[in-house]
Parts: C-alpha cells; sequence; structure tokens
C-alpha cells in the first residue's frame, strides 16, 4: 500500500497510523499488546505482542516434583484452574496407566463443568463490556460468585484450587454440597435467560456481533482454532465426544454449532453450551457412584521412562498436555502445554483485518483468551 | 439599578450554582442508577448513602497534580476545557424555568433573558463546545486523545443536522424561536409538542444522546476502545471541567427538550378539571421534574444498551434520521400551511 | 442589543469560573513531574511516530457534507418563522431548495461517502 506510488499522488494520501493498543489496555483482558496500522479507523494489519506476563511454568515444572505441578497448572488459566488441573493430572495418570476411582471421575467433570460456565460467565461479561453492556457485566459475575462459592467449599479456595491430585481427588465432597449445586443447576438457565433478554435480540448488540469476524470452518481448522470458537464455524470437534476423558461417556448431551463463524455464533455456542453444562452437572450429580475418591497411586510419583500427550476440553478449547519422563527423576524431563488461548489468539489478525478499531475490542472478547495460560 | 444589575447578577449566580450542584449531583444519581440496575450499592462511604461523594470528588479533582504532557500544546492544552465548558454554562441564560415570581414585592422573571431568536443561540452556542474537543484531542498530541476527537466531532456534526432540522419543524409549529414564545404556544395550543410532533421527538432524543456522547453513543469516550477519549490526558481541574462540561450538556439537552417537546414550566393534564390542582405547584417545580425525568432516561439507556459502533453511528445518523427529518418537516410545513 | 447584555455577563461568569478552577488546581495540586509522567499515553509502551499524522479524509467529507446542511438549515430558520405568511408560494420554493440540496445528498450517498463499514475489507 505504501510502495509505488508516485509522488503526484502521495501528496495527497493519508498517512497510516500506527496505534499500540495494550499492554496497559483497558479491554486486551490483561497484558495483550496489539499493535494496529489504521487507516482511518480502519485496520490495515496488526501484529500481536505477547510474553509480558511470562513466568516460565513449562520450566518451572521441571524443578518441581509431579503433585507439586497440580499448583503450577492453577495459574495458568486462572479462570479455569479446574480444568487445567484435570488435563494435568490426567496426563501424569496416562503416562503411568493408573486407574482412578469412578466416584473421583464423577466429581472432576462436575468441577470441570462447573468451571466450564464459570469461565464463560467471565467470558460472557467481559465480552459484553467491551461492547458496551455494563450491566451484563455485573449480573454475569453475580453467578460466577456462586460457582466459586461451590468450589470453595469444596477445596478451601476460591480461584487458584489446586483440587486434584495424580490418581484421584484429595478429598471427598462435604456433606450437602451436592444439594448446593442442584440448587445452582436450577437457577443458572433462567439467569442465562436474563442476559439473553438483554443481548440476543437487541438490535445493538446483533449489529455489532452478526458478520464480525467471519471464519470459516476450512481456514479455523488451518489455522489451529479449537473449543467453541471452532464450532461456531461449523466443525464438530470436542474433545469431550471424541475422545472422551473423566466421565464424559456416561452422560448425554450436545454439542451446539454454528453456521456463520462469525462473533455471533461464538456466543450463541458458548450460551449453550453452559446449558449443556448444567445438564451435564445433573447427569453426574443423579448417577454419582459411591466409593473411594483416591486410587492406588505410589508413594513417590515417578512414572516410567517414556511420553504422553492427553487433551482435555478446556471452556477455551483443547487444552493439551504434553510430558516426558526419564523414568528416573521425580520432576519431569519436560512439560508442554498446549494452550488453547495461544492458538486460538493466532486467529486474530485474520479476523480483524479489514474491520474498524472497535471491533478489535469485540473480536478479542470473542476468542476468549486469558493471558496466564497465553504466556504462561 | 437594582432592576438593571443586582436582580440579572443574581439570577446568573443561582442559575450557574444551580447547574454545577446538579451536575456534581447526577454524577451520584448516574452512579447510583447504575449500581441499583447493576444490584450493586454504589456510593455509601461519604456521607449516608454517599450523599456526600460529589463534594469529596470536586476537592479531590481540585487538589490533583494537574499533568500537561510534555509534546502537548501549552496554550490550546488550557483553553480547550474552558471552551467546552463555557458554552454549555451560558445555553442556560435562554432556558425559561418558569414564567415570573413575586419575590419582595416585585416581579421576577424566571429567565435570565429572553432572545427572539433563542433557540438560534442555542444551537450556535452549542456547536462552539465542540471546538473545545477537538482542540483538547489535538493538542494533547497523543494517538488515542486525537482519534476520540475525530470521532467525537465527525459524530456530533452528524447529529447536529438532524436535530436542528427537528427543532426546524417545531419553529414551523409554534411560529417562533425565542423559548419563552414556543412554551406560551404549547399552552395556547393546550398540547405538548411531543404530542403533535412525536417523530420529532424521538429524533430529538436520539440525537440528543449522541451529541452528548452518551450511551449507545458513547464512542468519543469508548474507554474499552479508545481508553479514556479525548481527555486521556487530562488530569485534575482541566479534567474537571471536561466531565463538567458533558453532565451539564446532557442537563442542557433535557432542558431543551422539556422547552420545546414537554411544555416547559407547564403543569400537566391542564385540560383535566378535577387534576386542576396540579397548576398550583410553581412552574420552575415542573420544569425541574420534567428535565430530571429525562435525564434519568438517559442513565436507563445507558445501563441497559451496548455501544454503537462508529460506522452504524454515521449510519443511523445520515441515512435513517436525516432522512426522516427532513419528511417530518415537510410534513409539518403542509399542515402548517393547510391549518 | 437589548437582552445580550446578561449574555455577555454570563460568558464573563463562565469563563471566570472555568478560569479560577484551572488556577486554583495550579495552586492546591502537588507538582512532580517526571518524565515517564509526562509522556503521551500509549498503552504503557514509548509512542510510536506523531500523532498528528494526515487522518483519513473521511472525516473531511463529512465536515463539508455537514457545512453544507447545515448552511441549510440556517436558510430553514427564517423560513419556518415566515411559512404562514408565505403560504404555498413559499411551500414550493424551499421545495425545490430541498431537492437541489438532495440530489447532491443522495449523489454523496450513492458515492459511499456515508459509508464507514467494513464492507470492503482488504
Amino acid at each position: 500500500m505504501t510502495t509505488n506510488r508516485d509522488t503526484a499522488t502521495s501528496a495527497f494520501d493519508t498517512d497510516e497510523l500506527v496505534i499500540n493498543m495494550g499492554p496497559q489496555h483497558p479491554s486486551t483482558h490483561g497484558v495483550l499488546r496489539l499493535v494496529l496500522r489504521l487507516d482511518g479507523e480502519r485496520v490495515i494489519d496488526m501484529d500481536v505482542v505477547i510474553g509480558y506476563l511470562h513466568r516460565g511454568v513449562e520450566k518451572l515444572t521441571e524443578q518441581r516434583d509431579y503433585t507439586q505441578i497440580v499448583l503450577l497448572t492453577d495459574r495458568m488459566d486462572y479462570v479455569a484452574a479446574a480444568s487445567n488441573n484435570l488435563g494435568y493430572v490426567e496426563t501424569v495418570e496416562k503416562l503411568m496407566s493408573l486407574e482412578v476411582p469412578k466416584r473421583a471421575q464423577y466429581i472432576r467433570t462436575v468441577l470441570a463443568e462447573l468451571q466450564r460456565i464459570a469461565s464463560h460467565l467471565v467470558w460472557l461479561g467481559t465480552h459484553a463490556m467491551d461492547i458496551g453492556a455494563v450491566t451484563v457485566f455485573l449480573y454475569c459475575l453475580r453467578e460466577r460468585e456462586l460457582v466459586l462459592d461451590l468450589f470453595e467449599e469444596y477445596c478451601g479456595a476460591r480461584l487458584t484450587y489446586n483440587a486434584m491430585r495424580v490418581g484421584g481427588l484429595p478429598m471427598d465432597l462435604s456433606t450437602g454440597w451436592e444439594a448446593k449445586v442442584r440448587a445452582f443447576c436450577d437457577l443458572l438457565p433462567g439467569k442465562i435467560d436474563d442476559y439473553e433478554t438483554l443481548l440476543t435480540n437487541n438490535r445493538i448488540w446483533l449489529e455489532r456481533t452478526k458478520d464480525v469476524g467471519v471464519i470459516s470452518g476450512a481456514d479455523a481448522t488451518a489455522i489451529g482454532l479449537t473449543g467453541p470458537a471452532l464450532r461456531a464455524s461449523g466443525v464438530r470437534r470436542d474433545v469431550r465426544k471424541d475422545e472422551p476423558y473423566a466421565a464424559y461417556k456416561d452422560f448425554d448431551f450436545e454439542v451446539p454449532l454454528g453456521t456463520r463463524g462469525d462473533t455471533y455464533d461464538r456466543y450463541t455456542v458458548r450460551l449453550i453450551e453452559m446449558r449443556q453444562s448444567v445438564r451435564i452437572v445433573q447427569q453426574a450429580l443423579d448417577g454419582m457412584p459411591d466409593g473411594p475418591v483416591m486410587g492406588k497411586v505410589p508413594r513417590l510419583i515417578k512414572p516410567p521412562a517414556g511420553e504422553t500427550y492427553h487433551a482435555i476440553e478446556s471452556p477455551k478449547g483443547e487444552l493439551g498436555y504434553f510430558i516426558v519422563s526419564d523414568g528416573q527423576s521425580l520432576s519431569p524431563y519436560r512439560l508442554r502445554v498446549r494452550p488453547p488461548s495461544l492458538c486460538n489468539l493466532q486467529a486474530l489478525p485474520q479476523l480483524a483485518r479489514g474491520h474498524l478499531v472497535a471491533d478489535v475490542v469485540a473480536l478479542i472478547g470473542t476468542i476468549d483468551i486469558v493471558l496466564g495460560e497465553v504466556d504462561r | 439599578m437594582i432592576d438593571m444589575v443586582v436582580i440579572p447578577v443574581f439570577k446568573m449566580l443561582v442559575v450557574i450554582t444551580a447547574v454545577l450542584s446538579a451536575v456534581a449531583y447526577m454524577v451520584l444519581l448516574e452512579r447510583k442508577v447504575q449500581a441499583w440496575v447493576q444490584v450493586r450499592l454504589g456510593p455509601m462511604r461519604v456521607g449516608p448513602h454517599g450523599v456526600l461523594q460529589p463534594i469529596a470528588d470536586v476537592l479531590k479533582l481540585i487538589t490533583k497534580e494537574d499533568v500537561r504532557p510534555a509534546s502537548a500544546d501549552r496554550f490550546l492544552f488550557t483553553l480547550a476545557p474552558i471552551l467546552v465548558v463555557v458554552p454549555a454554562l451560558i445555553v442556560f441564560a435562554v432556558v425559561p424555568f418558569g414564567t415570573s415570581t413575586t419575590m419582595f414585592g416585585k416581579e421576577i422573571s424566571l429567565y435570565i433573558t429572553d432572545l427572539d431568536i433563542g433557540l438560534l443561540y442555542i444551537v450556535s452556542v452549542a456547536s462552539i463546545g465542540l471546538y473545545g474537543l477537538i482542540l483538547g484531542g489535538w493538542a494533547s498530541n497523543s494517538k488515542y486523545p486525537l482519534l476520540s476527537s475525530l470521532r467525537a466531532s465527525a459524530q456530533i456534526v452528524s447529529y447536529e443536522v438532524a436535530v436542528t432540522m427537528t427543532l426546524v419543524s417545531l419553529i414551523v409549529t409554534a411560529g417562533s424561536l425565542s423559548l419563552v414564545e414556543i412554551v406560551k404556544a404549547q399552552e395556547a395550543h393546550g398540547v405538548w409538542y411531543v404530542f403533535i410532533q412525536p417523530v420529532a421527538f424521538v429524533i430529538f432524543v436520539i440525537g440528543a444522546l449522541a451529541e452528548t456522547n452518551r450511551a449507545p453513543f458513547d464512542l468519543p469516550e469508548a474507554e474499552q476502545e479508545l481508553v479514556g477519549g479525548f481527555h486521556t490526558e487530562y488530569s485534575g481541574m482541566r479534567f474537571a471541567l471536561f466531565f463538567l462540561a458533558e453532565y451539564t450538556n446532557m442537563i442542557v439537552v433535557s432542558a431543551v427538550g422539556v422547552t420545546m417537546f414537554l411544555g416547559g414550566w407547564l403543569a400537566p393534564f391542564s385540560s383535566v378539571s378535577w387534576l386542576a390542582w396540579l397548576g398550583l405547584v410553581p412552574g420552575w417545580v415542573w420544569f425541574s421534574l420534567k428535565t430530571f425525568l429525562l435525564l434519568s432516561l438517559f442513565l436507563w439507556i445507558r445501563a441497559t444498551l451496548p455501544r454503537y459502533r462508529y460506522d452504524q453511528l454515521m449510519r443511523l445518523g445520515w441515512k435513517v434520521l436525516i432522512p426522516l427529518a427532513l419528511v417530518n418537516l415537510a410534513v409539518s410545513a403542509v399542515l402548517k400551511v393547510l391549518l | 442589543m437589548d437582552g445580550w447584555l446578561p449574555i455577555i455577563v454570563m460568558i464573563l461568569l463562565g469563563a471566570a469560573f472555568a478560569g479560577a478552577g484551572v488556577l486554583a488546581s495550579q495552586f492546591l495540586g502537588p507538582k512532580n513531574p517526571t518524565p515517564e509522567k509526562l509522556a503521551p499515553y500509549e498503552c504503557g509502551v514509548p509512542p510510536v511516530g506523531d500523532a498528528r499524522e494526515r487522518m483519513s479524509v473521511k472525516f473531511y467529507l463529512v465536515a463539508m457534507i455537514f457545512l453544507l446542511f447545515d448552511i441549510e438549515v440556517a436558510f430553514l430558520y427564517p423560513w419556518a418563522l415566515a411559512l404562514r405568511q408565505l403560504g404555498w408560494v413559499g411551500y414550493f420554493q424551499i421545495l425545490v431548495f430541498f431537492a437541489l440540496l438532495l440530489s447532491g445528498f443522495i449523489y454523496v450517498w450513492r458515492k459511499g461517502v456515508l459509508d464507514w463499514g467494513s464492507e470492503e475489507r482488504i
């Protein structure tokens, strides 16, 4: 665009505005930095700069034993700590070929789905707030608070749960917890209806989200999108269905798909996912087996030499752990995470090109990133 | 001497003080209303239920460090906030709060001055504030403020066309540019103009939201997009002046809207005989009440709606509101000539 | 000039209030300028280039269309006041005026000056 234009017209050309959006910006969801090149308000191109929240989690794992690493995984996707725990402990269990008691599997599933609801509530709130609907944000956090209360009652923590162990769970459910989860499951669908009243048929919301950031299923797959962002483009890929883990194969639930792959589809897909999560939780509570929550695990967790990759469906997409063990040390030789936020973030420049500045904000929201997970 | 100097100056001081305190409490009201909509409490700490919050805010702002960026234009950077706030305040010179009242045995009119081109005055003065926004953004020499002041100017001029056209259709109906005369015309007609010109009223309210940069048209200060808007680089009292001007403008458009469409100081239901006692309430009370209701509508809208995008805003302004206002004007003119 | 004197006084009062506020904060507020504090805000990174670059021509186009329309509206004020006396003649005269302006408006519309959207994706 800047090259090969003759001097006669260049005198009348407008300059491109290069503007930094972030790292210190209200709506980049943390310390993401975008270097935007603008023509007026239109985005010509952007560079995504990450790394402001890099803490070297992967390297740190090489200095920690396998139990301590659970605590590190909490701090990656800090709005979905339980999903991170689950992915990690299942990978180690796969590496060691451990049996996990059925009750533990069920409770893990309940926790993971509650976590999905909490994470989606944070997503919806911040996404709506980025588009200017501040009230929805407060409503969403009100319900998320209830989920956090449930987690607090289960494991004592509200954000970084450290709620799972290799081979099972550190503790059984406290009495009355299931009833409280059931009460929450009865409450939530009505609240989701409330959010929908404010947004789904709101003309401004429709205009802001429909046909914004369209990505085809083929493009989305090529770029490595996973999770709701991929399913909104009509690709049926859900680790819970395709490679069932925990107790998911026991439950009946639907995987919502979008058709156009725009921001609105990603919004509706996530809302339906929340409703489906409620169904899964209810089924898990109905069929909750008795028994221990901790399997037979050696005192020292020392996996045999080898490597394995295992993925789960975190709220944001496919969360994978790749662990290499040398068979002698109590720490992994190498632990690599496939963070859905990072992979999904790669779609941002493609989604945003040609749109306006205001859409960039909506698009950051729609791919649902957490910088703790992007940078690790 | 008393008639010429003391009373007018006294009236001006009353109006300015009233407007400034109204603005201060407007901020509190906005925070409270937003909080109630969002199941929160809002300010609660300063005084009972936070009623002293505005005073604390003013004290804080006036004792803040006044930072001026090194690359900013010294003179314009200070001029901009003043240029925004003065027009907002002087519009009230022509707004009639009521007809007249008797005080100390003297008949005192409840408006500072009654210009025969009052409406034209309001429209022109209100546009001056725009210079302040552009200068503020430009003088900061920073990208976000500049981008936002460009947004602001394009947005405000776009909606100004539609708003002034609705006002013209109202002039056609009322046959006067003086605000006092317009209210009196509504009294003579026996009906508020909102019922004669409903389309104009809707356009006016939408345009008013856009011209005061209020949600859902608050793009120039969309903090999720442009951080702080045109006053990103401002702090302390200069920032306070921008803020003051914004809220004053909200009161201005509400007051003008009440005068033009909602019968100004007139009591409602004047034709219903058993409600005639409503006329005993002083006119300025009705005026304040109606202005308050219109302002509350602004707050309610802000708490409910998401924000428009820039192109959608321009499209709504140019492709919907302006043609609509033109048609409305043509129709009102036909009716005026016919009747 | 009857009725305008109060407005001049009002302007003076308003300017005095605003000026006094700014001045007061100069005396009351602390003064600890640091280079970082005085740098323009760009999300925490040193700004790239100058902010005062040439802006998109769209903004100027809107300004020009606005000028045309605002002048049109300025013509409408006296017409609106005198409409009763002018009668149908006045009405049709302004209709012709409207038609001229509208044709310009339609031209601008069709040219796409009023489109700010993301239709033309790069």
